[in-house]
């Protein structure tokens, strides 16, 4: 089983990436981006059969290891 | 004193930081993060700066779960001291001993220089030879020092006196020009700048001695 994990900083947590970029872009000519938010992709490839029990374990990666809770929200996508 | 330094892969201040424990007096033990017990007798952790684990997915974030990270919890928990500069900050909050993250610094760029910092309080045994408010001039070396803390934590900070350093001149867009921070207990610090690197007169200056002074008078007295 694959999952993806898509880590994005919290809504209102300053991302001087994310605003390097936007600016980078502006100077490039690509008006009208209003906003721009860097985050990270990680894929899994698990054992496990279950979606159920592989989104539970993902779930606890996430919260142990692959987002940092205290500044990035994280979603979980089981294929 | 027996300070314990912990060295990961990619630590690189961790022979500098055991080097200022050792001139404060300190019987001084080198740790591997692959250890998963501290030696008998330590009174205090050094967790240094560096690049841990190449600051994979996170400053701080592997080394903060590597097999040593368990026994530095409990070690707090227990009410160790512990001190982390730098990345050893960063792997502190990572571990939850710290409230707060460091993030990018505000202008994208590693900014390594001397810094003013602003003794803010004295009552840990860290800061306890400073004097409070006194100016003093310590080394920053980071990418990622943009100390980020939710509001009711900064409150909660500011309210329990447990904002150890603040910099005179902002240089990375730390809330609060926060550059330490202690932990409840006040037992536990995480600073940016790097007081192992101004111990003696020689290194320019002798800014950070008086932390592993006073680290060093408490054991002594304890």
């Amino acid at each position: 089983m694959k999952a993806r994990v898509h880590v994005m900083l919290k809504d209102g947590v300053l991302d001087p990436q994310g605003e390097a970029v936007k600016s980078a872009l502006g100077h490039m000519g690509f008006e009208g981006v209003g906003a721009v938010r860097q985050g990270k992709v990680i894929e899994l490839d698990l054992a496990a059969t279950d979606k159920a029990a592989a989104e539970a374990e993902v779930k606890a990666m996430c919260e142990k290891l692959l987002a940092n809770t205290v500044i990035e929200k994280y979603t979980v996508e089981i294929a | 004193m027996k300070a314990a330094v912990i060295t990961f892969p990619g630590s690189n201040c961790d022979r500098d930081l055991a080097d200022a424990f050792a001139k404060a007096g300190a019987d001084v033990v080198r740790v591997w993060h692959k250890d998963t017990a501290l030696p008998a007798g330590v009174d205090v952790i050094g967790i240094p700066g560096g690049f841990s684990f190449g600051d994979y997915l996170r400053c701080g974030a592997i080394a903060s779960r590597s097999p040593i990270g368990q026994a530095v919890v409990d070690f707090a928990g227990r009410g160790g001291y512990v001190l982390g500069v730098c990345n050893g900050f960063q792997v502190l909050t990572e571990m939850g001993l710290l409230p707060g993250a460091l993030m990018r610094n505000a202008g994208l760029k590693f900014i390594s220089k001397p810094v003013a910092l602003r003794v803010e309080t004295t009552d840990s045994a860290f800061t306890a030879d400073y004097a409070r408010g006194q100016e003093i001039v310590i080394p920053i070396a980071h990418a990622e020092g943009n100390y980020q803390i939710d509001a009711e934590g900064l409150k909660r900070l500011q309210g329990e006196d447990r904002v150890a350093f603040r910099y005179a001149a902002n240089p990375n867009g730390a809330t609060d020009d926060i550059a330490g921070v202690l932990s409840e207990n006040r037992r536990v610090l995480g600073m940016m700048p790097h007081p192992e690197r101004v111990v003696e007169a020689a290194q320019g200056n002798a800014d950070g001695a008086a932390l592993f002074r006073a680290l060093a008078g408490v054991m002594a007295g304890a």
